[in-house]
């Protein structure tokens, strides 16, 4: 009798009176469920995907088409890996395009400065002055986020209005095209089996954010700081350390951002960055990243840049007005975050409650 | 069990502002013993435990382990000391799972170059960590789950199994069982008698008498920022208990 009293609850948390048997656990449904998001995203770029295959099988369904959509989401993405890391850590960062501008700009003058060279000696000198005006920038915010416990958005609010006004101070306000051919030919334009270079470069910053966010002792330290700080501290993880170190990392990736975007451009569009913190950031979200901080996956993040610029895609193709995609990707990310209360809400409720989301995408879940 | 303390403080004082939190405590630690810490709210039993983790800096006292004196500057050192803590918010990274918990801030890492970029040994740290729940009793049913999604039983069990895993010398739970139900409590309290009996001192703050005679080897009570009394808790009762908490009964220190 007094074993039949025990309410389910109890049993399932005293330790020793339980047998051991295998039961898929509140937590393990809440990690599937993590991950889940990201390739339930997958499953609905799929389906936009088939929608526009549909309705324009031959101008949609074409490799030329898919190539540019790749190249129109690579920079993106560059930034969006950074940016993943400084939401995981209940961060964020509104800069990212302002300092692409900055760094394209001094790079661009840098190499101008150089004389007319179009060598690979120029280029690797811009390279670089664009990679440490980035990581300058990057240190600048998270010296300001961790030591002066400035909130993020505040502090990446004020670097984007600085970063960019430095830039015009720079420049006049007038775009410079100084970048050597070598970079041009290669980076901007070059190819590798049909592959854009500009892509692989991106690929290969995704999968570099992807093994480090889920595989290193940064990663985990990235999420832990991100779901407890306190808890870090006392456990004797540099909290502030490592937050320095992430808004660098991602500043580093808005330099390297910079010179891609100056070389594919030849032009440092310092006018054309204004809103792309707010794409990355959409991407980032719509990608399963918790805004709260803890939870995140590099994957998510592209896929979620991916659904904006092939919807983009998609309504030129069709002849919709493509400000309707601003209005789609709106409603996405508003749906993004919807979800992630959700999920939050179920987690600290202790048990799985399974949305319409979920349940229509049961079962099509993998445990990857 | 030995009857040297492995771990003592005298005369601790601790002052914040006008309040006089502690006011020339003394505590002993004994291995393979768990000591009660007891006290009405005010009494100074938080703060002693927060000087004694490393969280705090007493104002005056001396605090000796095995025999040394020393002074803490942080938890770490504390750590190094093998002694760990348990606060009542636990401080487990809720988006990580129980053995990236336990080993949170002390990775294994790979030997050589990819060690240095960073990679773990993961595959060791869930064996080692798997082995460390069960040697303790600490049944964890889900360890590659994120600790948000667990009951309150588990994530307090795994608080301070992890604990447990690192203190080689003296372990303290603030009150691992305010929140917890009938059957978690004794899940808890059973975890901490493993504990002892693997001979380490602990230390545990509860304000349940029953719980505190049924756990506990001694019980130390503390009034207006001192230890009044310490008594045996096999030959004590709540009401003796509850008498030198509130001044009500003489006090008495036992062996």
């Amino acid at each position: 009798m007094s074993n039949a009293t025990h309410t389910k609850d109890d049993v399932a948390a005293a330790p020793e009176t339980e047998d051991a048997a295998p039961r898929t656990s509140v937590g393990e449904h809440l990690r599937r469920r993590v991950q889940a998001q990201a390739l339930q995203i997958v499953l609905v770029w799929l389906v936009i995907c088939a929608i526009f295959s549909t309705l324009a099988p031959t101008a949609f369904l074409d490799v030329t088409n898919f190539r540019n959509i790749a190249v129109s989401v690579a920079i993106l993405a560059v930034l969006g890996v950074g940016t993943t890391f400084i939401i995981v850590t209940g961060g964020i960062d509104l800069s990212m395009g302002s300092i692409l501008v900055f760094s394209g700009v001094v790079s661009s003058l840098t190499m101008e400065r150089l004389g007319d060279g179009q060598g690979w000696g120029v280029a690797l000198v811009g390279i670089l002055v664009a990679l440490g005006c980035g990581l300058a920038w990057g240190l600048v915010n998270g010296f300001f986020v961790a030591k002066a416990k400035v909130p993020p958005m505040i502090v990446t609010l004020g670097t984007f209005g600085a970063a960019l006004g430095l830039a015009q101070v720079f420049t006049g306000g007038i775009d410079r095209r100084a970048v050597p051919d070598v970079l041009v030919n290669t980076v901007g334009f070059g190819q590798v089996a049909g592959v854009p270079i500009l892509v692989l470069v991106a690929a290969l910053v995704v999968v570099l954010g992807i093994v480090l966010l889920r595989r290193t002792k940064f990663g985990l330290h990235t999420s832990a700081v991100g779901s407890n700080p306190e808890a870090c501290r006392r456990v004797g993880i540099n909290v502030d350390r490592q937050l320095i170190r992430v808004y660098a990392f991602a500043g580093l990736l808005a330099g390297l951002a910079g010179i891609l975007n100056l070389t594919f451009f030849r032009s440092t569009t310092i006018a054309g960055h204004s809103l792309t913190n707010l794409d990355v950031i959409a991407g980032v979200v719509i990608g399963g990243t918790s805004l709260f901080g803890g939870i995140g996956t590099v994957f998510g993040t592209v896929v979620g840049l991916l659904i904006p610029a092939t919807l983009r895609n998609g309504f030129v193709i069709l002849g919709v007005a493509p400000y309707w995609q601003q209005v789609v990707v709106g409603a996405f990310l508003v749906g993004a975050v919807y979800f992630d209360q959700v999920r939050r809400a179920s987690a600290t409720r202790g048990r799985p409650r399974s949305s319409l989301f979920s349940r229509i995408f049961t079962h099509h879940r993998k445990d990857s | 069990m030995s009857t040297d303390a492995i771990y003592e403080a005298r005369g601790i004082v601790r002052r914040f502002g006008a309040v006089q939190a502690l006011d020339g405590a003394d505590f002993d630690v004994r291995p393979g013993e768990v000591s009660a810490l007891i006290g009405d709210n005010g009494a100074g039993k938080s703060t002693l435990v927060r000087i004694l983790s490393g969280a705090d800096a007493p104002d005056g006292g001396t605090i000796s382990f095995q025999g040394r004196e020393l002074t803490l500057t942080s938890p770490t050192d504390a750590r190094d000391l093998g002694i760990e803590t348990v606060f009542q918010d636990l401080a487990l990274a809720n988006h990580l799972d129980p053995i990236q918990n336990m080993y949170l801030g002390r990775e294994l890492m790979r030997p050589g170059l990819l060690g240095r970029l960073g990679f773990m040994q993961r595959a060791e740290m869930r064996r080692r960590g798997a082995e460390a729940f069960d040697s303790l009793g600490a049944t964890v049913r889900d360890y590659e789950g994120a600790v948000s999604g667990m009951s309150g039983g588990q994530r307090q069990a795994i608080a301070v199994a992890r604990a447990a895993t690192w203190a080689d010398k003296v372990i303290f739970l603030d009150e691992p069982t305010a929140a917890l139900g009938v059957v978690q409590t004794k899940g808890v309290l059973d975890l901490i008698r493993r504990i002892r009996d693997q001979g380490l001192g602990v230390v545990y703050i509860s304000h349940s008498m029953p719980e505190v005679l049924e756990v506990s080897d001694r019980v130390h009570v503390m009034r207006q920022g001192r230890r009044v009394a310490v008594y045996d808790a096999k030959s004590s009762s709540v009401e003796e208990l509850v008498g030198a908490m509130t001044g009500a009964l003489e006090t008495r220190e036992a062996s």
